[in-house]
């Protein structure tokens, strides 16, 4: 009947379930979405992902440079934009971003 | 005659997890009546869909809840799927189903974990939530994310699970199984849960008829409702039993969920024991054209999507019913007549997700 004072008990003697961090880090399972990163020797600059990211969060232009610029605070991390791209240039490492 | 006095629960309110704000208009300690104030976090989604292409909206529409955000890109792209005429392939079916039912489990810890909380069990609300740790860690090995997972996309899913992977889900469901069973007997026999849950917030079946009850709400109440049975997804092959219970109170909605996580269990199981190997999307060039009305049992219920398409890029009108905005007709029932202590209880007792409703 009163199996709650048991529960409590149990919690007390349990271990902990959270970790100290950042001194102990939890990692990523493989295939972990995070920061969106380009290899900028690949791209070909045709636009194509900016054009379809649901969030605006990529800009792409040709002239007078070639440029690729992503807005992280914009990026809703979907990776559609991996998808679409022809040269499959983009990727994504599931590194937390630190402070730097 | 004595005068009613108004005070406002909410939208700030230890219990709430979300916004919401209920006027009670009380007679001493008691609830005579209550009026709910919606809008605090009101975020223009269905305008912002009509600017977007549908397969961008996709992502836009996972972004309606944080909790069942699997099942509206579902909803949604079966919707999508039925104006443009495509089949997905059963393998995409089944990882649907996988990922809905863990949808379901996540949901379904985090509302009985939210109730733990409510009535002060703050020991069994950090176990249950540590349980749902294990279904989170699931479903970012098996899609990259834990709650946006952004698998579902019309015509199928973008990512399929390897074996591997789906031995990983099995063994993630014998722990959340063996946690289970120790946490839920304390959270449905013990003496003081049952005090603050039995025979609060009654929701009789004529009633929850009436105001269009939906979910596990419903389901408590009596009413045997569940689109699953439907058949939508693979949930056709998988023999899937509404979960009903008849007393209609808080106590017979937590048991109801209870039941829920261990089915989603068995669910999942089944699926992935006979889920069939094969390609995972359907490509199409088509663009949707005409109207359709899509409806799938998230864990608080119905959630209904309209949608109609012009043959273009961009969909004409996209609205969205989502299951809260369906019961808060049956809460405000629930609290006429209750004592003010128990008002926590009973709105979480139908698992409120306010972002959900209003969009
Ligand atoms: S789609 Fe790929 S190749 Fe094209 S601009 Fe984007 S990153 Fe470069
Ligand atoms: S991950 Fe999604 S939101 Fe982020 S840049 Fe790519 S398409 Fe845009």
């Amino acid at each position: 009947m009163f199996t709650l004072i048991g529960n409590v008990f149990k919690n007390l003697r349990s271990k902990y379930a959270t970790r100290l961090y950042p001194y102990e880090v939890r990692e990523s399972f493989a295939g972990s979405r995070g920061k969106l990163e380009i290899d900028p020797d690949i791209c070909i600059y045709c636009g194509i992902c900016a054009k379809r990211c649901p969030a605006n969060a990529i800009a792409v232009t040709r002239k007078p440079d070639k440029t690729w610029t992503l807005d992280p605070y914009r990026c809703i991390v979907c990776s559609y934009c991996i998808d679409v791209c022809p040269k499959k240039c983009l990727h994504m490492n599931a590194k937390h971003r630190s402070p730097e | 005659m004595a005068k009613n006095t108004i005070i406002p629960f909410g939208p700030q309110h230890p219990v709430l997890p979300e916004p919401i704000q209920l006027r009670l208009v009380l007679d001493e300690e008691r609830v005579v009546s209550a009026i709910p104030v919606v809008g605090y976090v009101h975020r223009g989604l269905e305008k912002l869909a009509e600017q977007k292409d549908f397969l961008q909206d996709t992502y836009l529409i996972e972004r309606i809840c944080g909790i069942c955000s699997f099942i509206h890109s579902l909803t949604y792209s079966m919707g999508i799927e039925s104006m443009m005429g495509l089949t997905p392939p059963p393998r995409a079916q089944y990882l649907r189903v996988i990922w809905s039912e863990l949808h379901r489990m996540h949901s379904h810890l985090l509302a009985v974990g939210l109730l733990a909380d409510a009535f002060g069990f703050e020991n069994l609300f950090m176990q249950l939530w540590r349980t749902r740790e294990h279904i989170m860690d699931a479903m970012e090995a098996t899609t990259g994310a834990r709650v946006m997972l952004g698998t579902c996309c019309p015509g199928g899913v973008r990512k399929d699970i390897d074996p591997e992977l789906l031995k990983f889900i099995l063994t993630t469901l014998v722990t959340v199984e063996k946690e289970m069973d120790e946490q839920m007997p304390v959270l449905l026999n013990d003496y003081s849960v049952k005090q603050r849950l039995c025979g609060v917030g009654i929701l009789d079946k004529q009633t929850a008829y009436e105001r269009g009850a939906v979910g596990p709400t419903a389901r408590a109440s009596g009413i045997a409702m569940d689109l699953r049975t439907h058949g939508y997804a693979a949930y056709g092959e998988l023999a899937v039993e509404p979960m009903v219970e008849t007393d209609g109170d808080c106590y017979a909605r937590t048991k109801v969920r209870v039941r829920e996580l261990y089915q989603s269990i068995s669910i999942i199981r089944k699926a992935i024991g006979q889920i069939p190997a094969g390609p995972i999307n359907v490509p199409f060039k088509t663009k949707p054209d005409g109207e359709v009305i899509m409806r799938a049992e998230q864990p608080r219920g119905e959630v209904l999507y309209y949608l109609k398409g012009n043959g273009s890029d961009m969909l004409e009108r996209l609205r969205v019913r989502t299951p809260t905005f369906a019961n808060i007709p049956p809460v405000l029932a629930m609290l006429a007549g209750c004592e003010l202590a128990d008002v926590g209880v009973i709105v979480i007792s139908i698992d409120p997700c306010i972002s959900c409703t209003e969009r």
